[in-house]
């Protein structure tokens, strides 16, 4: 078997020792399993075996109890009833069962979708296609600042409109958009109200009944859970109805056919009910552990540009594009820190981000942007050791470079006619 | 007090010691397999090498297997390939994920052992809007009878349409080869095969357009997006090598299998047993008890630490006469009566002699009261 780094708390006495294995600050791709989580889980791979859906016996029946708790885990973390949540592989699937289902099911009356153009790959790549199918898409700028302006969604919602789909917090840059007041705008209007909720579900309170949501996208693997396992929450009142994209044995109310994996199930109840107890001690740690990151950077940096909105803001993320100095270069000089240059999705390929541009980020600054992910399992020692890297490596590489060198002498660089060769 | 024997396989099976340690220590490693650093490319080297050992199990490229949330998406998949609005054409005895994918199915009929009939297949082909696709799944979940699928594909070939066939149940219980049988598409689920639940994979010939369900990422290739389940696809890697090392094991079940049904029909010699003989999968059988419900059957087997099915694991709840005993032409009364008995890896000749007491008992103590007069419902049709 292959040895992989082991992610736990990791213990250093000092922030600038070198590390076994590299810091992982990558919690917006997905987050370690919480121990607690595996150890939920684990009965469900050895004796409890059983498929949820047997009718017949009690292997079936105990495999069902431990999913319909999971399921009620899931339903409280978010104000819902457990008859509204449905499970899923995930929340690539969650969001193209809610946008293309509803789409689908409502489109002899309606055949338009609002939507950002910050949201997830997923939801646009549905998005996209329904437009392929008939449907009009209506994909929204962001300010600056990476939120919605909500003059500009109250405008672009019409009497043609079957769901705005607006993320609660954004995986590069974790800027957290009003959801009340989407709601209530949506509620106001006769439109469903979808949220990708993969990256804000466990880490921020999220309540279906005063946010008026109607359908919520839930994500395991970003809350310390299972990969393979997702949900969607579904309002019964006012009745949301979908059409399904996987048909068969009917479970899940036949919103969703496919024999449900019980322990992938167990691990995400049990990790929402971990989040559900723990959440507001976690993010005043993780603010601390953010804040302590930030300052320690710009205390030592100039020329460094904070991407998104800091107050309305997932505690554990950073996204900062540094001037000056080269993408490639960068990742390259802080190879022992497991960070993103762009959502994970997309970040094997080198086109600049489409979120940092959609800010306005210049392309330059968008190609040396890292988005930083702080996580139940991030220490002090680790962050400073992060920190100290990524200091040290953008000093190494503005030496280097001829621009920051202009800079430094006041010369503006955007202002330079450069020659062709 | 006995142990409890588990004879329900086909719904699922328990997952083999060492699934449990490759998934054990997966899970509590980390890594996005799409990220570039250190930690998505270790998961994505493990990933790679799961995806080797899928292939091998039914003789397939790696290139070719796309994962998946499990056999029913797999199968959905598959069917996507058809494109809008063109002819499918599905046998009568395909799981529902098949069946309740085609929105307009063409049924196509089987004979009283569940086989596909081949002439109504040359038929419906030979109609003239050609059909897309063909879906024949290589062996029955409820009776585990096989398909001659060579001779279905080389007639669908012939006249143009593409084979999908669901190997759910198949995997792991008789040699496959996707190649050899020219199959296009092939759905298979690691969980009938002591790997975890939650995951599957459809296994496409190369020429094969797909049209994705799931889009976002991606990933597969662009075929199916979603974050890479790589615990369970590293598990399901281990499950697929174990069930093609060990199918011999497999196999040597037909001979445990065969020795119980002949019991039971000394027992009861009024019982039928559903598709016997050649060209079924050696761990599966269907027994009928006229007169006694199957959902009797299975209360009374539980009660006695017994896990049998009364059909199919999916059908949520409903209670109601199996459409593939149905198709195979048995009567209400019989399709009512029939239990599906299936062994796996960790069954022991033991279980079946508990089974074979326990069933004994049950007809014994039914039958006894229906003679003296008690009244015994039997399902309507």
């Amino acid at each position: 078997m292959a040895t992989v780094p082991q992610i736990t708390a990791v213990k250093r006495t000092s922030g600038s020792n070198l590390p076994k294995r590299p810091v992982y600050l990558d919690y917006q791709a997905t987050t370690p399993m919480d121990p607690r989580v595996l150890e939920a889980m684990m009965p469900y791979f050895m004796e409890k075996f059983g498929n949820p859906h047997s009718r017949n016996h009690e292997h079936g029946w105990e495999a069902e109890e431990a999913v319909e708790k999971a399921r009620k885990q899931v339903a409280d973390l978010i104000g819902a009833d457990e008859r509204e949540i449905v499970f899923t592989s995930g929340a690539t699937e969650s969001n193209n069962l809610a946008i293309a289902g509803v789409a689908r099911f409502y489109k002899d009356r309606k055949d338009h979708i609002v939507t950002l153009q910050t949201e997830h790959k997923c939801v646009l790549d549905t998005c996209r296609h329904l437009e392929l199918e008939g449907f009009k898409v209506t994909y929204l700028p962001v300010k600056k600042d990476g939120l919605v302006d909500l003059d500009v969604l109250r405008n672009a919602i019409t009497d043609k409109t079957a769901l705005v789909s607006v993320m609660a917090a954004n995986n590069e840059i974790g800027v957290i958009q009003p959801l009340k007041e989407i709601g209530e705008l949506c509620r106001s209007r006769g439109v469903f109200f979808h949220t990708d909720c993969a990256q804000a579900f466990g880490k921020i309170p999220l309540d279906v009944e005063a946010m008026k949501i109607d359908l919520m996208s839930i994500s395991g693997h970003k809350i310390y859970g299972p990969k393979g396992i997702g949900a969607l929450y579904v309002r019964r009142k006012p009745r949301v109805r979908l059409v399904p994209l996987i048909h068969g044995g009917g479970q899940e109310r036949g919103f969703r056919s496919g024999t449900l994996p019980t322990p992938l199930c167990v691990g995400l109840g049990a990790a929402a009910e971990i989040a559900r107890r723990e959440m507001a001690d976690e993010n005043a740690k993780l603010l601390k552990l953010r804040d302590r990151f930030y300052k320690s950077v710009t205390d030592r940096l100039p020329e460094v540009y904070l991407n998104g909105d800091l107050k309305n803001r997932l505690p554990g993320n950073l996204n900062i594009s540094f001037a000056y100095v080269e993408g490639e270069g960068l990742m390259m000089g802080i190879k022992d820190l497991s960070v993103s240059s762009g959502s994970a999705c997309t970040s094997a390929s080198l086109e600049p981000s489409y979120v940092l541009r959609a800010l306005g980020v210049t392309e330059d600054l968008a190609h040396t942007s890292l988005r930083i992910g702080f996580g139940r399992f991030t220490t002090e020692a680790e962050v400073d050791y992060a920190a100290d890297r990524i200091v040290e490596a953008v000093q190494k590489l503005r030496q280097m470079s001829p621009l920051w060198e202009m800079a430094q002498e006041g010369i503006d660089i955007t202002k330079i006619q450069w020659a062709a060769h | 007090m006995t142990r409890p024997v588990y004879l329900d396989y086909n719904a699922t099976a328990p997952l083999k010691p060492a699934v449990i340690d490759t998934m054990t220590a997966a899970l509590t490693e980390c890594g996005n397999a799409s990220s570039v650093h250190r930690f998505g490319r270790l998961a994505r080297r493990t990933l790679d090498a799961a995806r080797d050992e899928v292939a091998a199990l039914v003789g397939a490229e790696a290139r070719q297997v796309i994962f998946t949330s499990g056999g029913t998406e797999a199968n959905n998949l598959a069917i996507g390939a058809a494109g809008a609005g063109r002819r499918i054409l599905v046998s009568a005895v395909e799981h529902d994920s098949v069946l309740r994918a085609v929105a307009d199915a063409e049924i196509i009929p089987v004979d009283a052992r569940g086989e596909v009939d081949l002439a109504a297949l040359q038929a419906m082909l030979e109609r003239d809007t050609r059909p897309a696709l063909v879906c024949v799944m290589l062996a029955n979940n409820e009776t585990g009878a096989t398909q001659p699928l060579a001779l279905i594909a080389h007639l669908a070939h012939a006249h143009g349409a593409l084979v999908h066939c669901d190997a759910v149940q198949a995997a792991g219980k008789m040699a496959i080869d996707v190649t050899g049988l020219e199959i296009d598409a092939l759905a298979l689920s690691a969980h009938k095969l002591g790997g975890p639940q939650g995951i599957g994979a459809l296994v496409v010939r190369d020429h094969i357009e797909l049209h994705p369900l799931l889009r976002g990422g991606g990933q597969e290739r662009g075929w199916r997006a979603g974050t890479e389940n790589v615990p369970a696809i590293r598990g399901f890697g281990v499950a697929a090598r174990l069930a093609r090392e060990e199918l011999a094991a497999m196999q040597a079940l037909g001979a445990l299998r065969d020795a119980m049904e002949q019991r039971l029909l000394r027992v009861a010699p009024d019982v039928v047993v559903m598709a016997p003989g050649a060209g079924r999968l050696p761990n599966t059988s269907c027994v009928a008890v006229p007169g006694i419900p199957a959902e009797t059957q299975v209360v009374a087997l539980d009660l006695a630490g017994i896990a049998v099915s009364a059909g199919s694991a999916c059908s949520s709840g409903k209670v109601r006469p199996s459409h593939v005993l149905r198709a195979m032409g048995a009567s209400p009364e019989i399709a009512g009566s029939a239990i599906r008995v299936s062994l796996g890896w960790r069954t022991a000749p033991e279980d079946i002699e508990h089974f074979v007491d326990a069933w004994t008992t049950m007809v014994a103590r039914i039958r006894g009261n229906q003679h003296a007069g008690r009244v015994i419902p039997v399902p309507a049709a």
